[in-house]
């Protein structure tokens, strides 16, 4: 894990080219790209925890009507590559768009210099569109506590006659407090790294002038050295998240948690909640799925369906499947060492593997590049001495590279995964179970694994939604011959016709969907 | 015990996706988009009986190749933009090309060393509303008179055609002059720097702008578009654009050898295909792109756009100006 990492501080401070090139990037490069991203991250930050923790309280606290469905349909914006989400959202808010056209054709207006239409490629939209992406993180992790943490509690205040409002302040915020930092951090963190959008809506974030500063100055030292720079807000963003969690524990009572009894709203009350739970479905994911069927029908891109696509299909599923399986494995090993607690420096090991998610893909990819290749030669050159064959390179070259990739990236919401997991299992039940006789390996198989199964679920489940979205690494360190579903969607858009990539889009957004339903059941059902 | 599990299933799974070993065929890496290569590699295939296999990269194509070393399997890297070409040149994963035909089909400053050789050539041109603008030629240097303001589109200037054309521009007045021009530049724009340059037809089109630089085979490309990038098509005109005292900017997709490909004679066989009739005609028409090959006269690019004349300045000393000119448009804040 930190050998990308270490490759990339190396590479930042090591060449003449080095020293010859911050002082530019200092006077002309930083400055912007500080102020967009710390801007960006404060945006999509400050949406995420509105919509998100309102709409978790909504659906947890009361009864409204389509809660029952709103409650899982919520999660479905996650299924979409942000990149996706801002490439139709320019077209169908665009001059060419059903919107502009209708209007045009309402007023007889013909061109931009009969109105005015804002720019959709700036800083707000920007924001916007990635909150209305990202917020399901947030959602997910603060409704799961919603549900069953505050229940007692909740209802003692209810019957002591506290308001709604007075309710949601008082008891739910500062409740949710650790989830919504949990939530937020992936949030951010998955802010921080993105490329796709941010380049398409023109914000020059720290992740896009380390692209820039590679690809055009050929400057590999002074990508790094802005990466540098990003791991520091990194740092600081997760000494928040700890700093936010405090010190107190979480655990649930050791008999099973009672969920909250929902309130039913009447009138315009319920009307207001469902109309607040309605528009982040309709933003997220109704809208733009609408829109990609559309192009599909329109197109006649259906007969691109064929076996060329559902191989494409079947190796993003094998390979995201096989790298979320691989993040919840490490995540459980990291967790439970960190939880045994006789071993105080495996704490801040945990959140240091973690940092994987916050770097750029682009740039992990390359960190990892170099390690990878250089262990498959030495494998190869020594197979070639020892036994006289060529077996060409084998991490590289059979798409385990990738693999590897994928799980460094994601570990971090494997290990928050399983730490939450892990944390609803009260420390005096390990306790018992030592006390009963049972060893290290046997108190994880047969009390942590069943119980808190859905939370690693979950957290398996996000990560394969994350690798089949996942596209910079893929791009980079898959061997020959394979192609991705996002890699093809890519090869249209890079040749400015991504209409034409919507029904491979439109299949990553369904193959997500599935776990996306899954993960939002798996919530209701801990519920009851 | 579930740790076991996986790594049993892991153990399984890496055996089906285990490559086989590129032994035979040819590899290629290469940076252009599948929907343009594949139906010239599906012809190569089809007349020669060699196999070829192939990995679309984005960025990367240089430092993969390096990483990999002794061992990688990649036989001919296809790359556009001669920056990205010297650069792999100078990072010593190439191998200088023998063949008769190639000599004898490119020109030898478009293959210096036969360390690369030249495929296809395309230009960068100034494009007007065909409705509201009425004149056929124009200079680069002329986009910075201030009659064009709040007229002007372009993609962001730290996109790779647009630094190749700033350094073109570093190559030929120098350092200041540049950043007055870059300076003017940004001034003129009527919407921040960005987008593609496929979207600065869309946005003559909608009267956002009345002047735009673009790639010539976008245009070639929205012409025979069957949807809307058809109207952006109408909407616009290309002009006759070069430098004050020199001719236009032109750029290059072009072939490698790499210093370690195993199949060292299907490569050369590869990149001698490409020069070819068939495939010059394939590749070159089916992206507007100028074919190398002299003998394709009729390329569906040149009818279109007419004859090009290349700028004189030789493409290496554009490459070296590409740094220089990448700092340029961070320090006016072009992209802002």
């Amino acid at each position: 894990m930190a050998l990308p990492l270490l490759a990339l501080v190396a590479n930042a401070f090591s060449s003449r080219q080095a020293a010859e090139i911050w002082p530019h990037l200092a006077a002309n490069v930083l400055p912007t790209a500080l102020v967009q991203t710390t801007l960006l991250l404060a945006g999509v930050g400050m949406a995420c925890a509105v919509i998100g923790v309102g709409t978790a309280w909504l659906v947890t606290q009361y009864d409204f009507p389509g809660r029952r469905s709103l409650e899982w349909l919520l999660v479905l914006p996650l299924a979409l590559p942000t990149y996706l989400t801002a490439y139709i959202y320019v077209e169908f808010l665009g001059f060419q768009g059903p919107l502009q056209s209708g209007l045009r054709a309402a007023t007889g207006w013909r061109s931009l210099r009969d109105y005015w239409f804002p720019d959709l490629r700036n800083l707000p939209s920007a924001i916007a569109i990635m909150a209305i992406v990202l917020y399901p993180y947030v959602y997910l992790s603060t409704r799961a506590l919603f549900s069953v943490q505050g229940a007692s509690i909740v209802e003692a205040a209810r019957n002591l006659g506290a308001a709604p409002g007075r309710l949601f302040w008082r008891i739910g915020l500062p409740l949710a407090r650790p989830a919504l930092a949990a939530g937020l951090t992936l949030v951010l963190l998955e802010t921080l790294n993105d490329i796709g959008s941010t380049e398409y809506l023109g914000v020059r974030s720290l992740t896009l002038s380390i692209y820039t500063t590679w690809v055009n100055r050929g400057s590999l030292p002074g990508a790094a050295q802005i990466a540098c720079v990003m791991l520091l807000i990194v740092f600081a963003l997760i000494l928040i998240e700890v700093k936010l969690r405090g010190q107190r524990r979480f655990a649930l009572p050791v008999r099973q948690p009672r969920p909250v009894t929902r309130r039913p709203l009447r009138g315009r009350r319920a009307v207001l909640a469902t109309l607040a739970c309605s528009l982040p479905v309709l933003f997220g994911a109704a809208l733009p799925i609408g829109y990609l069927v559309t192009e599909i029908l329109q197109r006649g891109l259906l007969t691109q369906f064929d076996a060329t696509l559902l191989r494409l299909l079947g190796n993003a599923l094998l390979l995201s499947g096989l790298a979320s399986a691989l993040v919840v494995a490490i995540g459980l090993c990291i967790a439970t060492a960190a939880r045994s607690g006789r071993e105080t420096w495996l704490k801040p090991l945990a959140r240091i593997a973690s940092l994987g998610y916050a770097v750029p893909g682009t740039v992990l990819a390359l960190g990892l590049l170099i390690p990878l290749a250089a262990f498959d030669n030495l494998l190869a050159d020594a197979a070639a001495a020892l036994f006289g064959l060529k077996p060409g390179l084998i991490l590289i070259g059979s798409g385990a590279a990738l693999v590897l990739a994928y799980t460094v990236r994601f570990l971090a919401i494997g290990v928050s995964g399983v730490e939450s997991g892990l944390a609803r299992v009260s420390p005096r039940i390990d306790d018992a179970a030592r006390a009963l006789g049972a060893a290290g390996p046997e108190v994880l198989r047969r009390i942590h694994w069943p119980l808190a199964r859905p939370a690693i679920a979950a957290a398996a489940l996000l990560v394969f939604v994350d690798c089949l979205k996942e596209l910079p690494a893929t791009l980079l360190l898959r061997p020959l011959n394979l192609d991705t579903l996002a890699t093809v969607v890519y090869g249209h858009a890079a040749r400015g016709v991504f209409e034409d990539g919507a029904l491979a889009a439109l299949l990553i957004i369904l193959a997500g969907l599935y776990p996306a339903f899954i993960l939002a059941k798996t919530g209701t059902d801990r519920a009851g | 015990m579930i740790a076991k599990t996986y790594l049993h299933a892991l153990a399984l799974s890496s055996c089906l996706l285990a490559a086989p070993a590129f032994a035979q065929g040819v590899n290629l890496y290469t940076t252009r988009e599948p929907a343009l290569l594949n139906p010239v590699l599906e012809a190569f295939t089809k007349d020669t009986g060699i196999k070829v296999n192939a990995v679309f990269l984005k960025d990367g194509l240089q430092e993969r190749v390096r990483a990999e070393g002794a061992n990688s399997p990649a036989d001919v890297m296809l790359m556009v933009d001669v920056g990205e070409i010297n650069a792999a040149v100078d990072a010593g994963i190439t191998q200088p090309i023998k063949s008769d035909l190639v000599d004898k089909t490119v020109p030898a400053q478009l293959r210096p060393d036969n360390n690369w050789v030249t495929l296809t050539k395309r230009a960068r041109v100034v494009v007007v509303s065909k409705e509201r603008i009425k004149q056929d030629a124009i200079t680069y240097e002329d986009l910075a008179d201030p009659k064009w303001k709040g007229k002007f589109c372009i993609r962001a200037g730290q996109h790779p055609y647009n630094n190749a054309l700033f350094a073109a521009y570093l190559a030929h007045h120098g350092a200041e002059k540049t950043e007055t021009y870059l300076k003017a530049l940004r001034a003129n724009a009527a919407r921040k720097p960005g987008g593609g340059d496929r979207d600065v037809a869309r946005d003559i089109q909608s009267g956002l702008c009345d002047i735009a630089i673009i790639n010539t085979y976008y245009i070639g490309l929205m012409s025979e578009a069957k949807n809307e990038q058809k109207g952006w098509f109408d909407a616009i005109k290309p002009l006759k654009t070069t430098f004050a005292n020199g001719g236009t900017h032109v750029n290059v997709s072009a072939a490698a050898l790499a210093k370690n490909a195993p199949n060292k004679e299907n490569a050369v066989k590869l990149v001698e295909y490409m020069l070819g009739d068939k495939a010059q005609a394939l590749y070159a028409n089916g992206n507007f792109e100028f074919p190398i090959n002299a003998t394709v006269t009729d390329s569906a690019a040149v009818k279109l756009l007419g004859a090009v004349t290349p700028d004189k300045l030789p493409l290496s000393e554009v490459a070296k100006q590409r740094k220089a000119a990448a700092n340029l448009v961070d320090k006016v804040g072009f992209d802002n």
